[in-house]
């Protein structure tokens, strides 16, 4: 049975290693996407709509074309259709410079006829409020209705019960390097594309498909990619229209969102609001759930979120709906519909314990069938001191008032069949582990060498990484799910175990040994029986002569394990004179199983608190009912954490067992539950709605006092 | 604490440019009279000249020329220009993100200052040493912040990083044991997303200790 060692048998893996990628992130040597200069490139912009609902009833293009510099004007969208968001795209341009390219978008002229719209929620669920999707009844999708166990009867034996509404906004992804491609014809039937994507092949696909182009005449380069967070899995119309301009013009196009298009159409996380009722018995077992709630994912559907989340609940009832709104679409955003979940069923689970009079710890471990959080919740009440939160909710004196809370999450992360890879073992010595997958700041490609080294007793330094590329024929899956790792280290660890076996086996003879009887050592094989027996890696390499070994490699599930649990403790500290929020420390415990390089996991982890924590207090999307346009379409008023929000955070890598679990996803689900309740622990005040932001803070201590 | 221009005045108006370069190439072609901030794709306003000239640029200890329009940003300079031997100038390390001084991704050190580039005109940084990401190692010796991020993880796509490693090197520059309260605020004009803080922060006391 394959398995990844005892802790001290290992090297590497477990260990904290700095990544490969380290030096030309921090030089700027770094190519990604947007960084790609091919001589004679053209620049590509699109014109997109500033109307939320219209039709075209015409584009006049010949202004743009007739203007120096401009090598190609097309139409996206044909006349006569309809425009259902503000950037929606309407025409693109290619011209010598960017510049150019931006004065040529200003030199189309469109002819709409403008249509009513909605962009809010409530607008759209009014009665009178006109209908925008053809296919839907109304501008709300069919309930989706899960039900468990006899409500009636859990409400019947509780002893308590909550009513409250929860809500939390749109938000956007804010991937620093906007969805962009650039696209290289290099003949009729071939093309080159450098997409910054979460998934190289799957663009490949797309491309060859809608260009009727085989497959292996595509190819997508992905070698750096400036963050995704689940928005960057197809090419997109962006994408699909870099290559129609290259096409067309016979050069080199680089089409980059702008910031302004990133907000607006490249994907969000959608909004919930949920009304529940719930209860628990007077010995604190929650008995009844009954939810009926809906989001927005803009003009689509895909407004899913959890609920009831991670606690058991016998009796539960959960209708939830979609609603249509003139904005651009939702994509999967980290971990998509947990967090909205996590922070109504946190803040739930708070409101009961009060009414029970429980400690909200105590009330969980209740409630928690998980015993990975059981362990949690001592742990992280450990790290954070719970023992000084406020026993009174709001008791603190003084006007900054601090508080603390909890909150908790669940992901899968588990890894799946899909991913080809090759270890090859050249006989100079040097090693090459290439597969398909894409490196998107998560750190495969140091865990993809840090498994190959400890495999062959090398360094790191001494394995070849090649991913993010699609010439070497071997798929793999997007990055997507915290399912990376999981998929890919099986396969390269196999494959790199193969390849040893067929090492040992060349070089026996020469040792004289049963293959069985050899190991790798540092830099060394070794017989075990008999120690005197040793070489080089390199002698045993050269023992190839003329030949390679390169191995494939299988997805062997007891290499990986699925279900990831986290706790994460808040301390927040409130300023009840200006409502000013500061989250002062943040205890996240997260199981991911065996994290093989625990310092990029930490990393991980960091970055999933701070975007729980910019999701808790900083972030939502503000739509203009009047315009219907995104009023915050920028990094100055649509806020993301910078350094004055950053609190202390401890991280603590929770591994319970040595098989790999994705760790991507899970650590942004409990924090803004936890935040919410630490405030409410604060100041007595409950706010139910994010983000957290001082005017709600004031507005709810108004209303207390 | 450094403080960080955030906008670079230009000292020459349009019309005193189209004067002064006279060996310039003064091209007639076409501007926007609203270069940001235009809303209306459609009925902007297409009317202004401007013209091309010909300026020298000091950058990371290399000299040069370049032929850019009034309105051509230093960064674009940096990413996109092409010199007048042909040659593209290809310093992508700086990034344009928010593009319009918000977020720190295009930071370069302008007379040893931190610099938004996408903020400041090619032609306002005439005269000035100016130094990219790409400029900080010497040879294969990065610079103390640069080993320090490394050694911390202190980044994870890397997007942000050449600006946050820019920053952070003016920032020890002018302070070269900043407490984490000095480091917040010397950093606070740059934007991470992936959440590499915690570790930058510890990256900048090391790289403070070592320099």
């Amino acid at each position: 049975m394959a398995s990844w060692g005892e802790a001290s048998e290992s090297r590497l893996i477990g260990k904290r290693v700095t990544r490969l990628s380290g030096k030309d992130k921090v030089t700027g040597k770094a190519k990604y996407t947007f960084d790609i200069n091919e001589p004679g490139m053209l620049y590509g912009r699109i014109l997109r709509s500033e109307t939320a609902h219209a039709t075209v009833l015409g584009i006049d293009l010949s202004e743009a074309e007739a203007l120096p510099g401009v090598k190609a004007v097309i139409p996206i969208i044909e006349v006569g259709n309809k425009l259902r968001y503000q950037g929606q795209e309407i025409a693109a341009v290619a011209a010598d410079t960017d510049d150019i390219a931006k004065d040529a978008i200003r030199l189309i002229h469109v002819d709409l006829e403008e249509l009513p719209s909605v962009v809010t929620e409530a607008d759209a669920m009014a009665a009178d409020a006109p209908q925008i999707r053809e296919d839907w009844a109304g501008n709300q999708s069919e309930p989706n209705v899960r039900e468990d166990g006899d409500i009636n009867a859990g409400f019947t034996e509780a002893a308590v019960e909550v009513e409250a509404t929860y809500h939390t906004p749109v938000q956007t992804h804010v991937c620093l390097e906007t969805h962009g491609h650039v696209a290289k014809w290099e003949d009729e039937q071939n093309l080159t594309v450098w997409a910054s994507t979460q998934g190289v092949f799957g663009v490949r696909n797309d491309f060859a498909q809608h260009f009727e182009l085989p497959a292996n005449q595509v190819r997508v380069i992905t070698e750096h990619m400036g963050g995704g967070f689940g928005s960057k899995f197809g090419p997109g119309i962006e994408g699909r229209t870099a290559v129609e301009l290259a096409r067309i013009t016979g050069k080199a196009v680089k089409l980059m969102l702008t910031r302004k298009d990133e907000h607006l159409v490249a994907g969000n996380r959608p909004s919930m609001t949920q009304q529940v009722r719930a209860g628990a018995t007077s010995d604190g077992r929650l008995i009844a759930y009954d939810m009926k709630g809906y989001g927005t994912g803009g003009i689509s559907s895909g407004a899913g979120f959890t609920g009831p989340y991670v606690y058991h609940v016998p009796n539960s009832r959960a209708e939830r709906v979609n609603v249509a709104v003139n904005a651009g679409n939702q994509r999967a955003m980290r971990a998509p519909g947990h967090p909205q979940g996590a922070f109504a069923m946190d803040s739930l689970m708070d409101e009961l314990a009060e009414k029970l009079g429980m400690d909200p710890v105590e009330f969980r471990r209740i409630n928690d069938p998980n015993e990975v959080r059981q362990a949690q919740y001592t742990l992280g009440a450990q790290e954070i001191g719970w023992h000084r939160r406020n026993h009174v909710p709001g008791s603190g004196t003084g006007v900054k008032k601090r508080g603390m809370g909890l909150g908790s999450g669940q992901w899968g992360g588990g890894g799946g069949r899909g991913t080809e890879a090759r270890v090859t073992i050249n006989a100079d010595g040097t090693v090459e582990a290439v597969t398909g997958t894409q490196d998107i700041g998560t750190g495969i490609r140091t865990v993809i060498a840090m498994i190959v080294a400890e495999e062959f007793g090398l360094d790191i330094t001494d394995v070849r990484v090649n991913v993010g590329d699609s010439q070497p024929g071997l798929p793999s899956g997007g990055s997507g799910g915290s399912q990376t790792t999981p998929s890919v280290a099986p396969v390269i660890k196999t494959a790199a175990a193969a390849a040893k076996q067929k090492l040992f086996e060349r070089i026996a003879p020469l040792l004289e040994a049963p293959v069985g009887d050899l190991r790798v050592g540092t830099g060394t094989i070794y017989v075990v029986s008999d120690r005197t027996k040793t070489i080089t890696w390199k002698q045993a390499a050269g023992q190839l002569g003329m030949d390679s070994i390169s191995e494939g490699g299988t997805w062997d599930e007891e290499l990986r394990q699925n279900g990831a649990a986290g706790t994460q403790f808040a301390e927040v500290e409130v300023d009840t004179q200006t409502g000013a929020l500061r989250v002062i420390k943040i205890v996240a415990v997260q199981d991911c199983g065996l994290a093989i390089n625990r310092l990029t996991t930490e990393s991980q982890i960091n970055g999933g608190v701070i975007m729980g924590l910019g999701q808790a207090i900083l972030e939502e999307r503000f739509m203009d009912p009047e315009t219907g346009r995104m009023l915050n379409a920028n990094l100055e008023d649509y806020k993301v954490p910078g350094t004055f929000e950053i609190p202390e955070i401890q991280s603590i890598v929770f591994d319970t067992h040595r098989k790999v679990t994705g760790v991507g996803e899970p650590p942004c689900i409990p924090t803004p539950g936890a935040i919410a309740n630490a405030v409410y622990n604060a100041i007595g005040v409950r706010i139910r709605s994010l983000p957290i932001t001082p005017d709600k803070i004031l507005d709810a201590l108004a209303e207390k006092a | 604490m450094p403080e960080k221009e955030k906008k670079q005045g230009t000292n020459i108006s349009r019309r005193n440019f189209l004067k002064g370069v006279g060996t310039g190439t003064v091209a007639a072609t076409v501007a926007p009279s609203v270069l940001i901030g235009s809303e209306k794709a459609a009925d902007a306003q297409v009317d202004d000249a401007v013209a091309n000239a010909t300026i020298q640029l000091n950058i990371n200890g290399k000299s040069y020329q370049i032929e850019v329009e009034a309105r051509t940003t230093l960064l674009t300079v940096l990413r996109d220009g092409i010199d007048t031997s042909g040659s593209n100038i290809d310093l992508t390390g700086a990034k344009l993100i928010c593009d319009r001084g918000e977020c720190g991704g295009c930071t370069v050190m302008v007379d040893g200052k931190a610099v938004y580039a996408c903020m400041m005109l090619a032609i306002d940084a005439q005269g000035k040493e100016i130094t990219t990401v790409e400029g900080l190692a010497e040879g294969d010796d990065l610079h103390p912040v640069q080993d320090a991020f490394i050694q911390h993880d202190a980044l994870m796509c890397g997007f942000c990083t050449p600006g946050f490693i820019v920053s952070s090197a003016a920032l020890l520059n002018e302070n070269a044991s900043p407490t984490l309260e000095e480091i917040k605020v010397g950093l606070s004009g740059n934007t991470c997303r992936c959440g590499t803080y915690p570790f930058i922060f510890d990256a900048v006391k090391t790289a403070s200790r070592k320099m």
